[in-house]
C-alpha cells in the first residue's frame, strides 16, 4: 500500500500481490490495489498493460496464479463471479456488451438477477427511468436497435440494478461519439455522488483524473505510479507518456 | 458466408450460376406442379393431366382426402416441431447441432412402449383407467428423456466446452450411435408395438378426424405454449436467452452459466420425450432407429424455421409436416410421377435445400454476423 493512503477503513476491494498468467504469459506482476467505499479511483495504462485483466480478476472471471483478491476483508479467490456481484461488485463492460436481442427492460431486469427484493427492484427501475428518461421511452425495444449513447445508459442502468457498492468501468468512453463523452463522465460523477465507489479504467486519462480521487498507472502488468489524482495530473513523466501534454 | 464477404457487383462465378439455375428449376417445378394440381381439380381430363398420365384421367382429390392430408401433416408436423425445439435451443446456447437429440425422442417413445405394455398386462391400458395411465406414462417418458439429455450434456458435451464447434458435433453423432446400439442391446433390434389404443381414441371426434390425431396436435400445442412462456416470460428463460447471447456477460449478471446450459438440455429433452410418447400413441410402433428419421426431419424443421429461433422451430415443424403430407399428392402426382407416397422423405430434404438456396437463415432466422457464427 502506498503512503498516499491515509485511510484507516477496511478497503472494499483489494489486491494483495496479485499475479496472473494466460498460459505462459505473465500478465499482472505483484499488483497491489485498494478501493475504499465511496471513492473514485482510476487505473491508467497503455494497450496490453493488464487493465482489463485487473478488472476480470477483481470479478473472478480470471483466477490469479498467486496473491489474494479481498472483498470486505474476506479472501474471495475461489468464489465465483456471482458471489462477488451479490456483495456489491459489478462492472460496466467495455463496449457495453448489452444483450442485443433482449429488450431494454429485460437487460435492466437481468442486472438485478441475483436480487429477490421485488419491491426494491421496482423502485430501482423507477430511479433509473428518472435518471435516463430516454431509456424509459425504449423499454420494449430490442437493445441492439439503440444508439451508442442510449446503449451506454442502458449498460449503466443494468449495472446499477445490481445495487453495487463499487462499480468497475472498463473504458466507458470507448466507442462513444465525442459529444457524448462529456455527458458520460457527468453520469459517472452523478452515480459516484450517490455514494457508489467507482473504479474506472480509461484511455482518456485527463478526463478520468479530473474526476478521480486517486489513480494508478499500470505498465506491462506492474503498478509504476500510485498517487493522488492531482499529483498524477502534475506528473511531467505521466503527462508525456499518457496525457498527451507537453 | 462467402456471399456476404464478396463485394457487390463482383463477377458471378459458375457456382453462382449453377445455384441460380437450381433455384429457378425448383421454383419452376413447384409452380408447374401446383398449376397442374389446380387444373386437375377443375377438370381431371384436361390435356396436361392426360399427357402426364399416359392418356388416363388424373385422380381428383376429394375434400375428404385433402382434409386427411392436412390433419396427418399437422399431427406429424407438431411432433417434428417438438423435437426441433431441442435442436434449436441447444444451437442457440452452445452453437452446435446435437445430432443425438433424435435418440432422446426415441428413448421417450421406448419408455412409453415399456410402460404402456406393463400397464396393458395389468389391464389398465384399455379400461377406464386409460387417461390417468397415459398421463403417468407421459410423465415418466418425459422424465427419462430429460434425464438422458442432461446426462448427455454432462458426460459428452461439457468436457468439450470451449473446443471448436465441429468437435461436439462429431461427438453427438457418436452419442447417437451409442444410444441406438445400447437400446438394441437392451431390448433387441425388432420393432416393438404399443398396445392398441381404446376405441374411443381411434374414433372420429369432430369433422371426421381421429381422436388420437387431435390429442397429438393439442398436446403438442400446449407443450409449445408452455415452453414459449418459460423462455419468454420467466426469469430462468431470460437467463437462458442471455447465456445464448453472451456467456461472459451473463455470468457477470450472476447467472450460473453451467446450470443454465443444463436447463436448456433438460427442457429440450422434455419436449422430445413428450414428442416420443405422442409418436408411440399415433403410430403404435417403435424401433431402435425410430429416432433417426424424425430427428433428421426435425433438424430440417429447425433449419427451415431459422435455427436458434424457437417460434421458427415450431413453424418449421408444422410447415415440414404439412409439405411432406401434401406435396406428394398435390405437386408430384399431378405431374404424373408414380409412387408418390414413397417420396415423402425426398420432399422434406428438397424443402431443406430450397430454403438453404433461397433464404439460408431460415424463414424466421435473423441474419447472423460473421463474427457471431463462424
Amino acid at each position: 500500500m502506498s503512503d498516499t493512503n491515509t485511510d484507516t477503513r477496511t478497503p472494499l476491494l483489494e489486491f494483495r500481490n496479485i499475479n496472473t498468467h494466460y498460459g505462459a504469459v505473465h500478465i499482472l506482476k505483484d499488483v497491489n490495489l485498494a478501493i475504499y467505499p465511496g471513492e473514485m479511483v482510476s487505473l491508467l495504462g497503455g494497450n496490453a498493460s493488464g487493465k482489463s485483466t485487473t478488472l476480470k480478476t477483481l470479478l473472478g472471471m480470471v483466477t490469479p496464479t498467486s496473491g489474494e483478491v479481498v472483498l470486505d476483508g474476506e479472501v474471495v479467490n475461489d468464489k465465483p463471479t456471482s458471489y462477488r456481484v451479490e456483495r456489491g461488485v459489478t462492472m460496466v463492460p467495455e463496449n457495453r456488451r448489452l444483450f442485443k436481442r433482449l429488450s431494454v427492460k429485460e437487460n435492466l431486469e437481468l442486472g438485478a438477477y441475483l436480487r429477490n427484493d421485488k419491491a426494491e427492484i421496482a423502485n430501482d427501475l423507477e430511479r433509473i427511468y428518472t435518471m435516463f428518461p430516454r431509456v424509459k421511452e425504449r423499454l420494449n425495444q430490442k437493445s441492439g436497435t439503440l444508439s451508442g449513447g442510449e446503449q451506454q445508459m442502458v449498460a449503466m442502468g443494468r449495472a446499477l440494478m445490481a445495487k453495487p457498492r463499487v462499480l468497475l468501468m472498463d473504458e466507458p468512453s470507448m466507442g462513444l461519439a465525442p459529444a457524448l463523452v462529456q455527458t458520460n463522465f457527468e453520469l459517472i460523477q452523478q452515480i459516484h455522488e450517490e455514494g457508489i465507489a467507482i473504479f474506472m479504467v480509461e484511455q482518456n486519462a485527463n478526463m478520468a483524473l479530473s474526476l478521480a480521487d486517486r489513480g494508478w498507472v499500470l505498465q506491462t502488468g506492474r503498478v509504476v505510479l500510485d498517487d493522488t489524482a492531482e499529483n498524477l495530473l502534475a506528473n511531467p513523466e505521466l503527462q508525456k507518456s499518457y496525457l498527451g501534454g507537453a | 458466408m462467402t456471399t456476404a464477404i464478396r463485394a457487390k457487383g463482383a463477377a458471378k462465378t459458375n457456382v453462382d450460376k449453377f445455384l441460380t439455375l437450381l433455384r429457378v428449376l425448383l421454383i419452376g417445378a413447384i409452380s408447374v406442379g401446383l398449376l397442374a394440381f389446380i387444373a386437375q381439380q377443375i377438370d381431371p381430363g384436361n390435356a396436361f393431366a392426360k399427357w402426364t398420365h399416359d392418356g388416363q384421367e388424373a385422380n381428383r382429390l376429394t375434400g375428404e382426402q385433402f382434409k386427411g392430408l392436412i390433419v396427418s401433416g399437422l399431427s406429424q408436423g407438431a411432433m417434428y416441431g417438438l423435437i426441433a425445439l431441442g435442436y434449436s435451443m441447444v444451437y442457440g446456447v452452445l452453437g452446435f447441432i446435437n445430432f443425438a437429440h433424435g435418440e432422446v425422442f426415441m428413448v421417450g417413445a421406448f419408455t412409453g412402449f415399456i410402460m404402456s405394455n406393463k400397464f396393458d398386462e395389468a389391464g389398465l391400458w384399455e379400461g377406464g383407467a386409460f387417461i390417468p395411465t397415459v398421463l403417468f406414462t407421459v410423465l415418466i417418458a418425459t422424465l427419462i428423456a430429460t434425464g438422458l439429455a442432461v446426462l448427455m450434456e454432462r458426460v459428452a458435451y461439457r468436457p468439450l466446452r470451449g473446443s471448436p464447434r465441429l468437435i461436439p458435433l462429431i461427438t453427438s453423432i457418436g452419442v447417437s450411435f451409442f444410444i441406438q446400439n445400447a437400446v438394441i442391446l437392451l431390448f433387441g433390434a425388432g420393432a416393438k408395438s404399443y398396445p392398441p389404443n381404446p376405441d374411443w381414441l381411434q374414433d372420429d371426434w369432430i369433422l371426421g378426424i381421429e381422436g388420437v390425431k387431435i390429442v397429438v396436435i393439442i398436446v403438442a400445442a400446449i407443450s409449445m405454449a408452455g415452453l414459449w412462456y418459460f423462455v419468454e416470460r420467466t426469469k430462468t428463460g431470460k437467463a437462458m436467452r442471455a447465456v445464448a447471447e453472451d456467456k461472459e456477460i451473463a455470468s457477470l449478471m450472476g447467472i450460473n452459466v453451467n446450470r443454465t446450459i443444463v436447463t436448456t438440455f433438460a427442457v429440450g429433452g422434455a419436449m422430445a420425450g413428450i414428442g416420443g410418447m405422442l409418436w408411440g400413441l399415433l403410430f403404435r410402433s417403435v424401433i431402435a432407429t425410430t429416432g433417426f428419421l424424425p430427428g433428421i426431419k426435425a433438424f430440417t424443421a429447425a433449419v427451415v424455421g431459422g435455427v436458434g429461433n424457437l417460434g421458427g422451430a415450431m413453424a418449421g415443424g408444422v410447415a415440414l409436416g404439412g409439405a411432406e403430407s401434401l406435396a406428394p399428392l398435390t405437386l408430384l402426382e399431378p405431374l404424373g410421377i408414380s409412387g408418390v407416397s414413397q417420396l415423402r422423405d425426398a420432399v422434406s430434404f428438397v424443402l431443406l435445400i430450397l430454403v438453404l438456396l433461397i433464404k439460408p437463415t431460415g424463414l424466421f432466422g435473423e441474419r447472423l454476423s460473421s463474427d457471431d457464427r463462424a
